[in-house]
């Protein structure tokens, strides 16, 4: 399974990254008397209500989501990093201040929060990953934050501790990097999670504006013509399928590896 | 029991008051004059002031704050800009349409989940195992979004043996509560697994099958028993990812809960049934995880002893 997922990641990388090299045609470009107009051999995946190609739409979309997740997962990760070792290795007041925004950030259902700061704030592709990421860095703050009350105690921690070395130091040399393995794997958890999410505020109306190709907006779109023309739902919806898949497969996968006591809470 | 039911109850109110806090915020979050935003770009400054003094925005931030508050307490979450209705009753009116829905979700999850576990954890290692695996977790990669309508597309459209959208009978809810339950089936049938090889392992069992039991019984009277505790807690906290949920999947299938109302009034612009819509959720989630909790210290004594 960690070989599929990482093959699926793969290959949308390089379908992102090479998509308007190999795209067949301009995702903007409307060709309106063709509109609505199923798969041929032209146009592999048919074409949208206003007739533009959706295989070229798909390739471009994937990049929207390989961007929104690393972003967000990058953010996320960093700040829930800082935040958790901050909480675990001072402890005290520090910690209790930070637990206690984790559980209150927590209390709400996460795509929930987005929903609501995307209404206030506007549907764009900045305000998503913004709110994607109030909600992200707490996962990785709660994680965290359970390894370095762990971590603190170990006896190279009390060392380098012992020999004077700085807390800045002792964190980022000694107690962060044995958070990693378990970072890593809920990062590429949390890839699939962003990747879902932004196409969720994209599908209700609330993420990337059209005529930005997204897979979300697009299924946002093909809603309205699931009678007439399946099709608009179908690909841009097996897309999101596979790529999230993909991540999920190899986040189970790097579990076994790197973090095999979290497989047991699974 | 007291100090750990005392210690519970105090964070959830931390929790409730943090969750009134943000939902109070959003408003303010708003870019430039939330009253203009409100209205709209073409609404006269008359307008706009009548607005602004009656949601109290021209008062001190402090002052807002307390009144908001107070009206929480008093059950009073002001009203809506569109209707000019109580949003408390907007929300009431439509809060049974989304219990329902979730509660046939969980209900669909339950009876997927537990027999692909169960099943899972008996036939561990074989095809049986990977085949529920691979499809717990494509479950839970497919969004609700996508499955809705290809579940509508066959068995409404080209089957015609359901209805589409809609609320009325029990035929509307088959799709909704499917697409809805999928994602959580897959997360229970993979707890309800790991659950189950834990108990597996028990010596209690090797006790059972040594006294006679066949494993069929062994594993069902004996270990199933035990492996629903994490299961059930699973349950709980799934609540909330299955209330948000609603609002795709209300969206999808023109259900009138409460999540498709969030939506409608976020294109309205109608801030207050906005901020009522999301603080129901937030509470009855937070309520939900609550009762769990209570529930998981009654079922396991060790947890309140902790």
């Amino acid at each position: 399974m960690t070989r599929t997922g990482a093959a699926i990641v793969l290959v949308v990388v390089i379908a992102a990254l090479f998509g308007p090299v190999v795209a067949p045609f301009d995702p903007a470009t409307q060709e309106l008397a063709l509109r609505l107009e199923g798969p041929t051999g032209l146009h592999w995946f048919g074409l949208d209500e206003l007739g533009r190609d959706i295989f070229t739409r798909v390739l471009y979309g994937a990049r929207i989501s390989l961007l929104v997740g690393i972003v967000v997962v990058g953010v996320s990760a960093t700040a829930g990093i800082a935040m958790g070792a901050i909480a675990g290795y001072f402890g005290g007041r520090v910690d209790e201040t930070i637990s206690r925004v984790i559980d209150i950030l927590l209390a709400f259902p996460g795509l929930l929060l987005a929903i609501a700061v995307v209404a206030v704030l506007g549907p764009s592709l900045t305000n998503v990953v913004f709110a994607l990421t109030l909600i992200g860095w707490v996962g990785y703050a709660r994680l965290v934050r359970g390894q370095v009350l762990r971590a603190r105690e170990f006896e190279f921690v009390q060392a380098a501790r012992a020999l004077g070395a700085t807390t800045p130091r002792i964190l980022l040399r000694h107690v962060i990097p044995t958070t990693l393995p378990a970072v890593t794997v809920q990062a590429t958890l949390g890839m699939g999670a962003a990747i879902l999410n932004e196409a969720s505020l994209s599908f209700l109306g609330l993420g990337v504006q059209p005529p930005t190709p997204s897979w979300g907006t697009m299924l946002n779109y093909g809603r309205g013509h699931l009678l007439d023309a399946p099709h608009l739902t179908i690909f841009p919806g097996v897309a999101i399928a596979i790529l999230v898949l993909g991540f999920n497969f190899l986040g189970d996968g790097l579990r076994d590896v790197l973090d095999p006591a979290a497989k047991r809470r699974v | 029991m007291l100090r750990f039911l005392a210690r519970r109850l105090a964070l959830t109110f931390l929790v409730l008051l943090g969750v009134a806090t943000l939902v109070f915020s959003l408003i303010h979050l708003i870019p430039g004059d939330p009253a203009q935003a409100m209205l709209g770009e073409a609404a006269s400054p008359q307008d706009v002031e009548e607005l602004r003094q009656k949601l109290g925005l021209d008062r001190p931030l402090v002052e807002q704050y307390g009144h908001f508050v107070g009206g929480l307490l008093r059950g009073d979450l002001g009203t809506s800009l569109r209707t000019g209705l109580p949003v408390t009753a907007q929300i009431l009116e439509r809060m049974p349409a989304t219990l329902e829905l979730a509660a046939a979700a969980m209900f669909v999850a339950v009876m997927i989940a537990i027999p692909l576990g169960i099943a899972a954890a008996v036939r561990r290692g074989t095809a049986v195992d990977h085949t529920a695996m691979v499809l717990a977790l494509s479950g839970v990669s497919i969004p609700n979004f996508w499955l809705g309508p290809l579940l509508a597309i066959i068995f409404a459209v080209e089957l015609g043996w359901l209805p589409v959208s809609g609320r009325g009978t029990w035929a509307h809810l088959v799709l909704p509560a499917l697409s809805l339950g999928a994602a959580l089936a897959a997360i229970l049938a993979r707890m309800m697994r790991a659950s189950l090889l834990e108990e597996l392992r028990e010596l209690y069992m090797l006790a059972a099958r040594a006294r006679g039991a066949s494993r069929a019984r062994a594993v069902l009277r004996h270990a199933f028993r035990n492996s629903l505790i994490p299961v059930v807690t699973i349950i709980g906290l799934q609540f909330g990812a299955v209330l948000t949920g609603a609002v795709i999947t209300e969206t999808v299938f023109a259900w009138p809960g409460i999540g498709r109302l969030l939506i409608q009034s976020i294109g309205f612009r109608d801030y207050p049934l906005v901020q009522g819509c999301i603080l129901l959720i937030a509470v009855t989630y937070v309520a939900v995880n609550l009762l769990t909790d209570l529930l998981y210290g009654v079922l396991d004594p060790r947890i309140r002893f902790e």
